[in-house]
C-alpha cells in the first residue's frame, strides 16, 4: 500500500498496518508523539487497534522538551 | 491593510496562552502589541532568576507570579488588551474549561509530556479549535532548522522538531523568541481569516 507519510509517499509490502507496527517499521521511538490519520488525533490507547490504509494521509510529530 | 485595520480586527478575538515562560510570555508580548482583543493566560509557577535569559519579565519581577508579572508587563505595552489570567496548572480536565470562548489557543509548555496532553486534549475535546504548537527550539544558531508545519486547520507546528532542551543545549532568548514570535505569526494569521 502507498500513503502519505509528512507530506511525503511512502510504500509498505502489507495491505493493511496497525499504528504501532507502522512505528515500529519506521523506527520511530520517540516516546512524545502525536499521530493523525487522516486528519483524525489517534490516542495512545488505540495504536493497536487503529489500521492504516491504502491511500491514507499520515502525520506524526514528536514533541521535544523546551520552551 | 494599515495596521489600524489590522488591529480593529484582532481586537475582536480571544486568545488563550497555556504557560507563561519563554514561549508564552514572549508571544502573549507579541500578540498584545498587535492588538489581539482577549488574552486568556495560564501559568502556576513564579518568576525565578533563570528564567531572564528567555522569558519576558524584569529582575525587580523576580518572585512575583508569572500571570500577574506578564499581565502587568502587557499592560505597560498596551492597556487596551483584555488580559484574564488563571493561575492553575493545567490539565486535560480543566484546559477546556479555561480556555472556553478562545479562537486560537497557544501550546506553551516546557516539558514533552505537557506539549503532548495539551494537544490530544484540544484535539480530542475542543475540536475545531485551532492550536498553535511548538517543538524543537533549545540552543543557538541553525536558524534555517526553524519552520512551520501546517498539520492540519487544528494542527500548527513551529520550531526544528529535533532539538530537546539538555545541560549542553539550554533555551536562551535569540532561538526561543524566534518560535515564539513565529507562533504569534502564525496566530495572527488564523485570525486574520476569521470573520
Amino acid at each position: 500500500m502507498k500513503i502519505l507519510l509528512n507530506d511525503r509517499e511512502e510504500e509498505f509490502f502489507k495491505e493493511v498496518l496497525s499504528v504501532d507496527e507502522m512505528l515500529l517499521l519506521k523506527k520511530f521511538s520517540y516516546k512524545m508523539s502525536i499521530i493523525k490519520i487522516n486528519d483524525v488525533l489517534i490516542s495512545k490507547d488505540q495504536y493497536n487497534s487503529t489500521f492504516i490504509h491504502d491511500g491514507d494521509k499520515v502525520q506524526m510529530l514528536y514533541l521535544m522538551s523546551g520552551g | 491593510m494599515r495596521f489600524a485595520e489590522i488591529k480593529a480586527h484582532l481586537s475582536r478575538f480571544r486568545v488563550g496562552i497555556a504557560g507563561a515562560g519563554g514561549l508564552g510570555s514572549n508571544c502573549a508580548v507579541a500578540l498584545a502589541r498587535c492588538g489581539v482583543g482577549t488574552l486568556v493566560i495560564a501559568d502556576f509557577d513564579s518568576v525565578e532568576e533563570t528564567n531572564l535569559n528567555r522569558q519576558y519579565y524584569f529582575n525587580d519581577q523576580i518572585g512575583m507570579l508569572k500571570t500577574i508579572a506578564l499581565k502587568e508587563n502587557i499592560y505597560r505595552i498596551n492597556p487596551e488588551v483584555f488580559v484574564i489570567i488563571h493561575q492553575k496548572r493545567l490539565d486535560s480536565h480543566n484546559i477546556p474549561e479555561i480556555f472556553s470562548g478562545c479562537h486560537v489557543i497557544v501550546e506553551a509548555f516546557d516539558g514533552s509530556d505537557m506539549k503532548e496532553m495539551i494537544i490530544e486534549t484540544v484535539q480530542l475535546k475542543m475540536r475545531g479549535i485551532p492550536l498553535v504548537a511548538a517543538s524543537g527550539l533549545a540552543g543557538w544558531g541553525k536558524s534555517e532548522t526553524i519552520k512551520y508545519r501546517k498539520i492540519d486547520d487544528t494542527l500548527y507546528i513551529c520550531g526544528d522538531e529535533s532539538s530537546e532542551v539538555s545541560e549542553g543545549l539550554p533555551t536562551i532568548a535569540p532561538r526561543v523568541g524566534m518560535v515564539a514570535n513565529m507562533q504569534a505569526n502564525v496566530t495572527v494569521e488564523i485570525l486574520m481569516n476569521l470573520r
